[in-house]
């Protein structure tokens, strides 16, 4: 009886302690870049060039790379992958093929993000002859973000009840516009939830730019989508790893980070309103 | 002067259904006449509402179906390969069990279906919305909040407003798949109301668990038993004085 209360006991403890140390790590985490960081932002870093070597000025060029990096990005997978997932759940025969496409999204979701740099290297830059550049980061960052599309896509398009394509379709109205009408219009929040998400990640990716549009130092900003950008992750990792003054851009580089995070911050945030609005319309 | 036979505006002939290798119907040959409410009863499972969606192809929506035989619309089989389903639902307009209006206003929920077939002009669409409502009883309670979310109003008058909502495509036949039995008595009592009104211009079709309601509301009872046709006569003969014994058990509550 007292071996029974005390188990009961270790494991609630247990559980516990996890939920515990998650929130530490991630609280400890922002905690350290803030308190690092937050000396190194100032207006004209964030709106001016690095001068000096990269040792002073602001991270403007890439915070800008960053934003166009993403936005082609999701420019590129939103639609396709929204298109994929209708396909999945909407048109194709549930059936050996359709779990073939399921496993094939899936393992690209595993696949590490150098994976992605190099296949966008190998397709983009050099087979396609783009060169490196916006649109060869921004397609490759797409394909990396696509199975998260996909699949908040999916999930989304499942929850639309069964009942409303039915009503739609009994009324004469065609296959496909009752998905444009009535089921698209139903899942589109939870779509853009799950893809905001994926965005998030696609702002913070390394590996998937530095072979195909990061720039080490560039102080001319981009005036079109076959230029070369600096971008908020390659700029800390350069700063952090290749620089000749490594310790004295320390500040410089927790500031990078924490504009980085913030930017990533806010777009999760966004994403958690659009959520939770649509939650409280949301009433079948 | 027209004959009985072409007052039969959908006929079955020798239809079978399976869901993969499942027989749902049975050599089911069963005619509907024009303006008036035929009702299909029978126990859980036997295929009656298998039957219906059967009549306006939704049933095609589920993968590993198939039909045989013939389901003959105005003479026409609608499963013949250049029938378009999309026609055929506009013709044969359907009302489910639970009410399910999209999460669109009431106005536009009257009027989806009018407009993705052609009908644009304002006019003619409140015209059209205001015809609808008043056919299905509701236009007096939803007159001033036609731009309201449907899905504030009551389950009965969720129910009627998919009733106008399937009028507002001007079909011939209405097919409603136990449409009340979601329903509190008082929604109920005004929904078969509104079916005696409608059989003057529609051909109606019921799925009904609830045999008062068959008996109530129907000109004609077809009975159905684990995926066959049993009995199909007026409803006042299936209900006094059925020919087969198991219609008379089910009818008298001795199974079901």
């Amino acid at each position: 009886m007292r071996w029974r209360y005390l188990k009961e006991g270790l494991f609630f403890g247990l559980v516990r302690l996890s939920a515990f140390v998650i929130t530490a790590a991630l609280g400890g985490l922002l905690f350290y870049i803030f308190f690092n960081g937050l000396g190194a932002i100032s207006w004209d870093f964030l709106t001016l060039a690095p001068t000096d070597s990269m040792t002073k000025g602001g991270i403007m060029p890439a915070i800008l790379g960053t934003v166009y990096l993403t936005l082609g990005a999701i420019l590129m997978a939103l639609p396709l992958g929204i298109m994929s997932a209708i396909y999945l759940t909407e048109y194709a025969k549930q059936g050996p093929l359709v779990r073939v496409i399921r496993i094939g999204v899936n393992c690209l979701a595993g696949v590490p993000s150098i994976v992605f740099g190099l296949f966008g290297l190998g397709l983009f830059v050099v087979f396609l002859q783009f060169g490196s550049c916006i649109l060869s980061g921004a397609l490759t960052l797409g394909i990396l973000i696509l199975p998260t599309i996909i699949g908040a896509s999916e999930e989304a398009l499942k929850g639309v009840p069964q009942t409303f394509r039915e009503a739609s379709l009994a009324l004469g109205v065609s296959k496909w516009q009752t998905i444009y009408r009535i089921v698209l219009p139903s899942a589109l929040p939870g779509i853009l939830t799950g893809s905001i998400l994926g965005i998030g990640r696609a702002a913070g990716e390394t590996a998937p730019i530095m072979f195909t549009a990061a720039a080490f130092f560039t102080a001319k900003l981009p005036s079109s989508i076959f230029d070369e950008v600096m971008a908020l992750p390659f700029h800390i990792y350069v700063l952090a790893t290749a620089g000749t003054h490594i310790e004295a851009t320390r500040p410089i580089q927790f500031g990078t980070v924490l504009v980085l995070v913030g930017l990533v911050l806010v777009v999760d945030l966004v994403a958690i309103i659009i959520r939770s609005t649509i939650r409280k319309r949301k009433r079948w | 002067m027209v004959t009985v036979e072409d007052n039969h505006v959908i006929k079955t002939r020798d239809v079978n259904f399976y869901y993969g290798k499942f027989r749902a119907l049975t050599d089911i040959s069963m005619d509907f006449e024009k303006n008036r409410v035929t009702a299909l009863i029978g126990p859980s499972g036997c295929g009656k509402s298998t039957l219906l969606r059967l009549l306006n192809r939704m049933n095609d929506l589920i993968d590993g179906t198939r039909v045989e035989g013939d389901v003959l619309f105005e003479g026409k089989n609608i499963y013949d390969p250049e029938v378009d389903p999309v026609e055929i639902r506009r013709r044969i307009g359907m009302v489910f069990q639970k009410p399910n209006p999209f999460p669109k206003s009431i106005f536009n929920n009257i009027t989806y279906g009018p407009r993705l077939a052609g009908l644009s002009d304002r006019v003619d669409l409140e015209a059209l919305a205001e015809q609808s409502l008043k056919q299905a009883v509701l236009w007096d309670e939803v007159k001033d909040i036609l731009g309201q979310s449907a899905m504030m109003l009551s389950g009965g008058q969720q129910q009627r407003l998919c009733i106008a909502r399937a009028l507002a495509m001007k079909p011939d036949v209405l097919l409603m798949d136990e449409p009340t039995s979601a329903l509190d008595p008082v929604s109920t009592a005004k929904i078969e109301e509104l079916i005696q009104d409608l059989k003057r211009q529609y051909t109606i079709i019921i799925v009904t668990h609830n045999m008062q309601q068959a008996a109530r509301i129907s000109d004609r009872t077809g009975f159905f038993y684990i995926g066959k046709l049993i009995e199909y006569s007026t409803t006042e003969k299936i209900f006094t004085r059925p020919d087969i014994k198991q219609t008379e058990d089910y009818i008298t509550g001795r199974f079901g």
